[in-house]
């Protein structure tokens, strides 16, 4: 039955194509009719014929809001709460594994003196990462997201209440490892750091382009295992290139420390930048 | 998988609008979806046909439009607006270099009654 005007014997549909450019399957009527069903009562009134119309009451309402709004107001808040305490922040992504937590443990020590900073971690399960960044010198707050594949805005927001933010310039937040979801997520950073190691492959930035297309720089990490991985890296950097033409590209690897001094000059130019 | 709460927020947005509209039923629901949004269409629709049941919107149908990006090639230097995610140019299979557009995720407009 058609859910339009209670008529019968309307085509099932089921399928609605959804390249554009192709026209979205409509409901599809076995017959037509107007916007008013004709009633002639010539058997009762012969000298009567009235039309009734037989309203459908459908109108298309205009609305374009975005999908996100909830989580995009909620980041404009934390952008403003951490603009106001002049702190700077970086929302760092990658797959698992990439060497996120490595690399934020290296930064760490090194811009202790410099630019002090906090860590939000977000991880399915576990305090493993908050914990082996406890003893680094800044305060860490774990969010544990359960079945949740990214952060976002309100997460944070909630991590920030329980984080000591006095006399800190930068906020490090460890998103959950994963390339897909954190890049619809907005969190309220200033700044959006890609990782991706040298072992993943050319290729990865065109499989994955929405989320090395927000970001502002992307870090090829594990550099010390290049040789080994036969990685094109030219062809890595051509391929980051195409999916962020503006993007910082940087090589580095936190576990020997190649690469770490410009990543750390980077983050005091981009904080300056910020007026810190 | 994220695309189930996206789909959620929709259907709570099309909900609220449709009520303040004084409607009873939503009988379509059309979104914009970016190709750069990290949104897939399939998986909105998935989303959508589980999510609607016992909502305003429960016979409603979904209409996804793709909205395009602006690519450039770094070979022969055209511009190319595409509706898919793609780097080899269509016309010298240079490397494409992403321009810009294709971000939006939107609820465009509802169909009520």
């Amino acid at each position: 039955m058609c859910d339009n005007c209670g008529c019968a014997n309307v085509e099932p549909f089921d399928i609605i194509p959804m390249h554009s450019g192709t026209a979205v399957a409509e409901h599809h009527h076995g017959h037509s009719h107007g916007d008013g069903h004709h009633h002639h009562h010539h058997d009762d009134e012969p000298h009567h014929e009235h039309v009734h119309a037989h309203e459908h009451h459908t109108h298309t309402l205009p609305v374009h809001l975005s999908l996100l709004q909830k989580n995009d107001r909620l980041a404009e808040r934390n952008r403003g709460y951490l603009k106001a305490r002049r702190i700077f922040a970086i929302n760092i992504v990658s797959s698992p594994g990439a060497g996120k937590t490595a690399l934020i443990a290296n930064t760490l020590e090194r811009l202790a003196p410099t630019l002090p900073a906090a860590v939000i971690v977000g991880d399915l399960e576990t305090a493993n990462d908050a914990a082996r960044l406890r003893d680094k010198g800044a305060p860490v707050v774990q969010v544990t997201t359960g079945t949740v594949c990214h952060l976002d805005a309100d997460m944070v927001a909630h991590a920030l209440e329980h984080l000591p933010l006095e006399g800190r310039q930068l906020l490090i937040i460890e998103n959950v490892g994963n390339l897909v979801c954190p890049a619809s997520y907005d969190l309220g950073e200033a700044l959006r750091v890609v990782l991706i190691s040298v072992t993943e492959g050319e290729d990865k930035p065109l499989k994955y382009p929405p989320i090395f297309h927000g970001a502002g720089v992307v870090i090829i990490s594990k550099t010390d295992m290049l040789a080994a991985s036969g990685l094109d890296i030219e062809k890595l950097h051509r391929n980051i290139r195409a999916v962020a033409p503006d993007a910082e590209i940087l090589e580095l690897c936190a576990r020997t420390g190649e690469g770490m001094d410009q990543w750390i000059a980077l983050l005091h130019s981009l904080a300056a930048e910020h007026g810190l | 998988m994220h695309e189930i709460s996206i789909m959620q927020s929709a259907l709570e947005l099309a909900e609220d609008h449709a009520r303040q509209a004084g409607a009873t039923t939503i009988s379509r629901i059309s979104l914009r979806v970016g190709i750069v949004s990290g949104v897939v269409p399939e998986a909105m629709q998935f989303a959508f046909d589980v999510l609607r049941r016992n909502t305003m919107a429960d016979s409603a149908t979904l209409e996804i439009e793709a909205i395009p990006g602006v690519f450039r090639c770094s070979g022969c230097g055209g511009v190319f607006t595409l509706q898919d995610l793609r780097f080899d140019c269509p016309s010298c299979h240079g490397l494409l270099s992403m321009e810009g557009g294709g971000a939006d995720l939107e609820l465009a407009q509802l169909e009520l009654s």
